[in-house]
């Protein structure tokens, strides 16, 4: 079971309390309505599945219920970095590229 | 009377008290401490098994967890049968029933051991090849005679009657294994005064210091400072000590399963306490102490009953008291089997000879052995054995060939070397490293915080280890925030040595060998097997490994995978790490699955939700359905009715008179704020803006997709509050679907969401007299039609609780839905049940509540959509607000898939002939009399009987089917076809007056 630190409550806790919600900056387009197809199935559809560091948005459901998002290397599932929604995708990532 | 093998001045069980047990129905008796393997060898029986494939008769190879062989069933009564326990671990306890597996019918003539003449069908990969045509005959023949031929124990067939617990641990340092290194670290890591829990598979912790005899630490014997240090530790308040314990798996971030065994050794357990105890425990440090595990040799008939490994005669003789023969052999490539010889010979045991492939080993071991007068053959190999229950000799060779000569024995003893525990290491993703001085594998690169210590690092010599692993417990400590000063570490000593041993088949057991020589024991594969799936064109360990199934035996190859891999390489001509080691996954040892399952079964599987009113139900005599969670009222059968007469009598009763129904288990949150109807109007279909505080909406909601996710009345309390409901099941998902979207995507917004459906009970009661049954009980509100119109909603009093009133309808009817809080849920229930009883009205349940439903076409989200229906589809076009330039899923809605023609939509069906019920699930098709497979148009979603309606009504998804009204269509069942004609969806009251009252 993994640890996940929620950046808003500040604790590094259990996997159990969180659920994942899928890629991270991934914003709604604000005219959606008026987007073309190929622009909707990009923002719908394409997401990266890396091989490697993934940014990606979980929620603290059985805790503060605050959605966030963290940068996680799938192939080792470490976390490098949680932090808040609507913050910047972080440039440099603390220990990236280590085991 | 059996002879006895147990030697009066060996081993530490001394004068202990005797223990009776059975072995297949026989009588035998031990000692307080055996194992049952140690208790059986004690009277002389070896003889314990049949193998998986051959039925070749099997024996007691090891002493320990990695046994692959004595595998027995424990009968403690009807529903405890344990099938495939190690003898070697089991405990000896008063009345222990054992019995041996896979052999018919008995263990000494075994009719299935034919199958080890008809072996070369049953080669590698056998289950590929050989059985694979014809493929009906896979199913009738070879898999059902496979699986009775080829096995081990039996699962027992009735529920298990133990229990389990399950226990979270944190910890600064987790110790894995309690030989001498594991103590050392403990001891270390406990002295600086950080939380340490050491945790050993064993009853007695030590490890190898049950069997090295010459070891002394801190001046003391070995064993004796092992146990003195237990003492010591179990003093300490910040130690936790964990006996017949396994660390079973090593999961992310230091996260340790491990499993504690708490009465299989006890006669009589109390019905109280748990079998097993799980703990998972969360350390900032770990410390492996997984010691190394002796590997056998591989060469002709290694298998019969008396071949073992030399450290387990060791450890039967020096901890038990119990010579495995009276004539032993030893076969080697390793130092460590001569102390085995020495000891037993010392012991008065007779050492028939020592076979060493080795031409000029050196050391103490081999001096002292030549001091004792033990025949030594340097530089020759055993090539077979012979013997058929037990082994009654071995023939020797020079390594080149050349004249054989036949020794007897009734024992004998081997030993390839040692192979590190590196199983826990590898699942914490740590990488192995091959070292090619010592020819193992050790562990490399670490994943995690973690260090290994001792004989699991490759560490030979006890000072070493000792050393090695006090430095690392206080390090472990250290780094896990413990200060303390300066420590001392103990000393040890010993005569023993390590030494490289070899790995793969031993000289005489080569490609051109004929007799079996097995690398791995439980799934009987043999040195060809790896040869032949080699040949057979596997180049890759992982494809060997699945071919042959070598190591995949619930021991997982403890002894057999470096063999394998020896071997793979050298028919590959390559390297043992150009092949490389297969992965180590948990569990380490078979772990039941009442540990794991744990107190997660029966009514504890998961929660069981109750509204307010289950107990009211409860008594009116409600038949309950499980909705999720939840326990939900189906229907209320009188005076012996079943349930379709109940159903019939609730839904007529609702729609001359009322009925009442508890509709608690729909989702309910609050969305408050200035902001509320801005959001709504983001997260719904429907246009909120306008709509006036009082009044209710029906609902749609959308994924992004455009695809309908849930549906609810909403009812606007004021400006900045609307009050929603989610179907019973949707409540957590639509929360955090709005949560979602207010947090990320909208959190300009200022609006606030909370979940409310345990705070209301609601209780509708719905019918032309519903109004009548509540008026007495309102305070406050004025229900006529002409002040509360259908789809409204009033706050004030009912039987003097605070409500929200609704009047709203899911039946058609005039109806009401009044929210209390649910504390009050018992009290208002009663009260309407009191008045409705005056106007003729009944309880109903959520089956009549279908029917009422499916009556008026209304649609059940999950039932008549399936999150692929948007609300077109559905018939709800009118529900999405046209003028809208923004909600979630409008962008979806366009697709062009979404607005193609030939989408299925929501139609009503009546079947030709009105008594014939559809079922739910059937498919629809045009023409019945196409071929098969039929093109299918659609399928019946909804289909009740409805009394009052008298005749069967639907509810279906068809291709166009709104352009189809009139048409016939056809239902293919198994037994007939039925006829239908596509109709509208509303199949009562069409124009709706009722429900205006």
């Amino acid at each position: 079971m993994l640890l996940i630190r929620c950046p808003y409550c500040e604790q590094e806790l259990p996997e159990i309390e969180f659920r994942n919600a899928g890629e991270a900056h991934v914003a709604r387009p604000p005219d959606i309505a008026n987007e073309n197809d190929a622009d909707f199935e990009k923002y719908f559809f394409i997401r990266t599945n890396p091989k490697g560091i993934i940014y990606e948005r979980w929620r603290h459901v059985h805790g503060c219920a605050r959605f966030f998002n963290a940068a996680r290397d799938t192939v080792t599932d470490r976390f490098l970095l949680t932090y808040k929604a609507g913050e910047k995708k972080p440039k440099k990532l603390p220990g990236a590229g280590k085991q | 009377m059996t002879i006895s093998f147990r030697l009066a001045n060996a081993g530490r069980l001394g004068r202990a008290k005797s223990v009776r047990f059975s072995f297949d129905g026989k009588e035998y008796a031990g000692v307080e401490g055996d194992t049952l393997a140690s208790a059986l060898l004690a009277n002389g029986v070896h003889l314990v098994g049949r193998s998986f494939k051959y039925h070749r008769p099997r024996g007691i190879l090891s002493a320990g967890a990695e046994e692959p062989s004595a595998l027995v069933g424990i009968h403690r009564d009807a529903e405890r049968k344990t099938p495939n326990i190690r003898a070697t671990v089991q405990e000896l306890y008063e009345g222990l029933n054992a019995v041996s597996q896979n052999r018919w019918p008995s263990l000494s003539f075994d009719a299935g051991s034919v199958s080890d003449l008809a072996s070369p069908l049953l080669s590698a990969g056998f289950y590929y090849k050989t059985f694979m045509w014809p493929k009906v005959a896979w199913k009738s023949l070879y898999e059902p005679k496979i699986r009775e031929a080829a096995g081990l124990g039996v699962a027992p067939d009735l529920p298990d009657t133990d229990h389990y617990s399950a226990r979270y641990a944190h910890c600064d340092v987790l110790v894995v294994g309690g030989g001498v290194a594991g103590l050392a670290a403990a001891f270390a890591a406990a002295e600086t005064g950080a939380r340490v829990i050491l945790c050993d598979e064993q009853a007695d912790l030590g490890g190898a210091l049950r069997y090295e005899q010459g070891a002394t630490v801190d001046g003391q014997p070995g064993w004796e400072w092992a146990q003195a240090t237990v003492a010591k530790l179990a003093a300490k308040d910040n130690v936790r000590l964990l006996t017949r314990t396994t660390g079973f798996g090593y999961y992310a971030q230091n996260f340790v399963g491990l499993v504690e065994r708490l009465t299989d050794h006890l006669a009589q357990p109390s019905p109280d306490q748990p079998r097993e105890r799980l703990w998972q425990v969360r350390a900032k440090r770990v410390v492996l102490a997984t010691g190394a595990i002796e590997r056998h040799m591989v060469f002709g008939d290694n298998d019969r009953p008396g071949i073992m490994l030399a450290s387990a005669a060791r450890a039967y003789l020096n901890h038990y008291g119990v010579a495995v023969g009276r004539q032993v052999g030893v076969f080697t490539a390793n130092d460590s089997a001569y102390w085995a010889a020495v000891d037993l010979k010392k012991a008065g045991v007779n050492i028939a000879a020592i076979v060493d492939t080795r031409d000029n080993p050196s050391g103490r071991a081999i001096e002292e052995a030549r001091a004792l007068g033990i025949e030594l053959n340097l530089g020759r190999t055993v090539i077979r054995t012979n013997g058929r229950l037990r082994v009654s000799s071995m023939v020797v060779q020079a390594k080149k060939g050349g004249p054989e000569r036949t020794i007897p024995v009734d024992a004998l003893l081997m030993s390839a070397g040692w192979t590190p525990s590196v199983h826990l290491f590898s699942q914490s993703r740590g990488k192995v490293a091959f070292n090619k001085t010592t020819n193992r594998f050790v562990p490399g690169d670490y994943a995690q915080a973690c260090v290994s210590v001792g004989a699991c690092n490759g560490t030979d010599g006890i000072d070493p280890s000792v050393a090695e692993a006090f430095a690392a417990g206080e390090k472990a400590a250290r780094e896990a925030g413990a200060k303390a000063r300066k420590l001392s570490r103990p000393k040890a000593e010993t005569s023993e040595s390590w030494s490289r041993g070899m790995a793969g088949a031993a000289p005489g057991a080569g490609a051109d060998a004929k007799s079996k020589a097995f690398v791995d024991f439980q799934n009987d594969v043999t040195a060809k097997d790896i040869r032949l799936a080699v040949g057979q064109g596997m180049r890759s360990i992982e494809h060997v490994k699945r071919y042959t199934t070598n190591g995949m035996a619930t021991d997982q190859g403890k002894t057999s995978n470096l063999h394998g891999l020896a071997i793979a390489a050298e028919t590959l001509s390559k390297t043992m790490p150009e092949v490389g080691l297969t992965t180590f996954r948990p569990p380490y040892t078979p772990v039941t699955f009442g540990a794991i399952v744990n107190h997660s079964r029966g009514p504890l599987f998961e929660p069981t939700r109750k509204t307010p009113m289950h107990d009211f139900a409860v008594a009116r005599g409600a038949v309950f359905e499980d909705v999720g969670q939840w326990k939900r009222a189906w229907y209320f059968p009188q005076g012996g009715e079943d349930m379709h007469r109940a159903v019939d009598r609730e839904c007529v009763t609702v729609r001359k008179a009322a009925g009442i129904f508890d509709g608690t288990t729909l989702g309910k949150i609050e969305v408050v704020g200035p902001d509320a109807a801005a959001f709504m109007e983001l997260l719904y279909t429907n246009p909120w803006q306008k709509l006036d505080p009082g009044r209710c909406r029906y609902g749609i909601m959308l994924r992004e997709d455009g695809f309908i996710y849930d549906d609810g009345v909403v009812g606007r309390l004021a400006e900045d509050r609307f009050h929603v409901t989610t179907t019973t099941g949707g409540a957590p998902r639509v929360l955090n679907h709005m949560e979602d979207y207010l947090q990320t995507e909208f959190p300009h917004l200022k609006v606030w969401l909370t979940s409310t459906s345990e705070q209301w009970a609601v209780i509708a009661v719905q019918g032309p007299k519903s109004r009548d049954i509540i008026q007495p009980l309102v305070e406050g509100i004025d229900i006529s039609d002409e002040a509360l119109p259908h789809m409204s909603v009033r706050t004030g009093k009912f039987c003097g609780v605070p409500t929200r009133l609704f009047r709203m309808s899911f039946s058609g009817e005039r109806g009401f839905e009044i929210n209390v809080p649910s504390d009050f849920g018992r009290a208002v229930i009663e009260a309407i049940w009191k008045e409705g009883q005056k106007h003729g009205a009944c309880m109903y349940g959520t089956e009549a509540m279908h029917v009422l439903r499916a009556e008026k076409g209304y649609i059940i989200v999950g039932q008549d959509t399936d999150g692929t229906v948007t609300p077109d589809d559905a018939g709800l076009s009118w529900a999405v607000g046209k003028k809208k330039t923004d909600f979630v899923g409008i962008r979806g809605m366009k697709r062009p898939d979404l607005l193609a023609k030939g989408r299925k939509q929501l139609v009503g069906l009546k079947t030709k002939d009105p008594k014939t019920v559809l079922e739910e699930g059937a498919q629809i098709v045009a023409d019945p009399r196409q071929a098969i497979p039929m093109t299918m148009i659609g399928h019946v979603s909804s289909s009740y009987w409805s009394e009052n309606c008298g005749r069967s009504i639907a509810l279906a998804l068809v291709k166009d089917g709104r352009s189809r009204m009139g048409e016939t269509l056809y239902v293919p069942m198994p037994d007939r076809t039925i006829e239908v004609e596509v109709t509208g969806t509303v199949f009562y009251d069409e124009t709706g007056a009722r429900l205006n009252g």
